[in-house]
């Protein structure tokens, strides 16, 4: 069936941090079909999609993996007014596929009797300043540094632990829940209470290129309406 | 603490530039040991086989880097082959996340630049001249380093500069094998993304400069040597 309105369809092109690809391209399907404009996706870091932006990359919309960049926009007066919003907070997960981290979390931090613990790096990643919070809130950080390993992303503290190259790491609850992910009901994860650690928030805005495209404003509004919104909470976000 | 220096007024960790001259050093040598004999071999083959090595040892220019440094964080995991292999030699450590994963991972991705070079040196030797010095009675060493070593004394620049200068600017196998653990494998190119990721572009564009002109260096060093040698074997 062709989709309706498809005679003013119109084509967005979006720039995504690579954490959120499966979900956004699952709200863009549902973009689609329910009003037959169609958004391209880039995936990519989220400091390298900014860079891009800041350099004239003819992108409609960013979805950054953290709040810095599109508040960096922000300043930089590249971002259409109103525009910012955070739409994904992500959660944070200790998880191994062979340790006890789901009811002994505390335990297993403190012995340390593991080689590896790995995380997304701290330096460029909420998830990793995050994770960083949570071991000194437990008082663990300090045995446990000497064996961190960083990922320079989310996904790769993933892989580390995927590979059983760093038997658990603190990785993202989206990557744990996604039924396709090789980590589904396997092995165990812990959530430390949303409390330990600030929140990391993923905002996104519009950007000027799209300041007066109704269609990029019309994805936005989908992306938070109950529809999109159910889609972000099944990927392993909450919604702030 | 690690060693900050200031430059340009912007200040800078050197570590990762150390690392990655060791790292890089390391690698030049471990593939001139195993490079040497590999190219030798292929470049006096007669059967059609070696179509399938050189395809092998091309790969890594084909291969994206983060292919190549996934399928090694699998074959170096502590479970993994390599690393139980290297425990029937008493080897108890972990590969990955350490000097020797990182100088591992790098012969593989700089391998065709150490072989290529340094197989078409050693295709340009003639037959009679090591069948000459073989009837002088010069055994198979002597004849390695009088007839075979001056002769391809060009290729063996070549694959040198080469693969020191493609292993300082490796990135995605670094990333993926070594973990960006702060003075054990966070490498330049690592650093610089780091840099660029948490919007220190100042920083960035410092240890981006000094990849830059070292790169320029190292490639007129290799453009000279293949002028200066010219033709030489015929």
């Amino acid at each position: 069936m062709s989709a309706p309105l498809s005679a003013f369809a119109d084509t967005l092109n979006a720039a995504v941090a690579a954490n959120f690809t499966k979900t956004i391209e699952e709200i863009g399907l549902g973009f689609k079909a329910k009003t037959g404009h169609e958004v391209k996706f880039a995936f990519g870091p989220t400091g390298k999609l900014y860079a891009q932006i800041k350099n004239g990359a003819p992108f409609d919309l960013f979805f950054a993996a953290d709040t810095a960049k599109p508040e960096a926009l922000l300043k930089e007066d590249l971002v259409k007014k109103d525009s910012y919003f955070v739409y994904a907070r992500g959660v944070l997960a200790l998880y191994s596929p062979t340790l006890p981290v789901k009811s002994d979390y505390k335990a297993v931090l403190e012995k340390a009797e593991f080689n590896h613990l790995s995380i997304a790096n701290p330096k460029t990643a909420p998830y990793g300043q995050a994770a960083e919070a949570v071991m000194s809130k437990l008082g663990v950080y300090d045995t446990v540094k000497p064996k961190i390993v960083n990922g320079e992303s989310i996904a790769h503290a993933f892989q580390y632990v995927q590979t059983g190259n760093a038997e658990l790491g603190f990785v993202a609850l989206s990557q744990l829940v996604d039924p396709q992910s090789p980590a589904y009901h396997k092995g165990q994860y812990w959530l430390p209470a949303q409390d330990m650690y600030a929140p990391i928030d993923q905002a996104a805005v519009i950007l000027k290129k799209a300041e007066n495209n109704p269609v990029a404003q019309q994805f936005m509004d989908y992306l938070r309406s109950d529809e999109g919104r159910k889609v972000i909470e099944r990927y392993g976000y909450s919604i702030p | 603490m690690m060693d900050m220096v200031e430059l340009f007024g912007v200040h800078v960790s050197l570590q990762p530039i150390w690392l990655t001259l060791k790292v890089a050093g390391m690698t030049t040598l471990v593939l001139l040991l195993l490079g040497t004999p590999l190219a030798w071999w292929m470049a006096r083959m007669q059967s059609s086989f070696k179509i399938v090595l050189e395809a092998l040892v091309a790969l890594p220019l084909v291969l994206p880097p983060t292919v190549l440094g996934f399928y090694m964080l699998i074959a170096l995991n502590p479970n993994g082959l390599f690393t139980q292999f290297l425990r029937v030699f008493g080897f108890e450590g972990q590969l990955t996340f350490s000097f020797t994963g990182l100088v591992i991972g790098s012969v593989f991705y700089s391998l065709p630049f150490a072989v290529q070079p340094l197989m078409h040196a050693f295709e340009a030797i003639p037959n009679r001249l090591l069948d000459a010095s073989a009837t002088l009675r010069a055994n198979v060493l002597d004849r390695f380093f009088t007839v075979v070593l001056p002769l391809a004394q060009r290729g063996f620049l070549v694959a040198m500069t080469l693969t020191f200068a493609h292993t300082v600017g490796e990135f995605g196998v670094v990333l993926m094998v070594g973990g960006n653990v702060p003075e054990v494998t966070r490498m330049v190119s690592i650093a610089i993304f780091d840099h660029v990721e948490s919007l220190e572009y100042a920083e960035a564009h410092l240890l981006s400069g000094m990849m830059l002109v070292f790169s320029v260096v190292v490639l007129m060093l290799v453009y000279g040597i293949n002028r200066r040698f010219g033709v030489k074997v015929g």
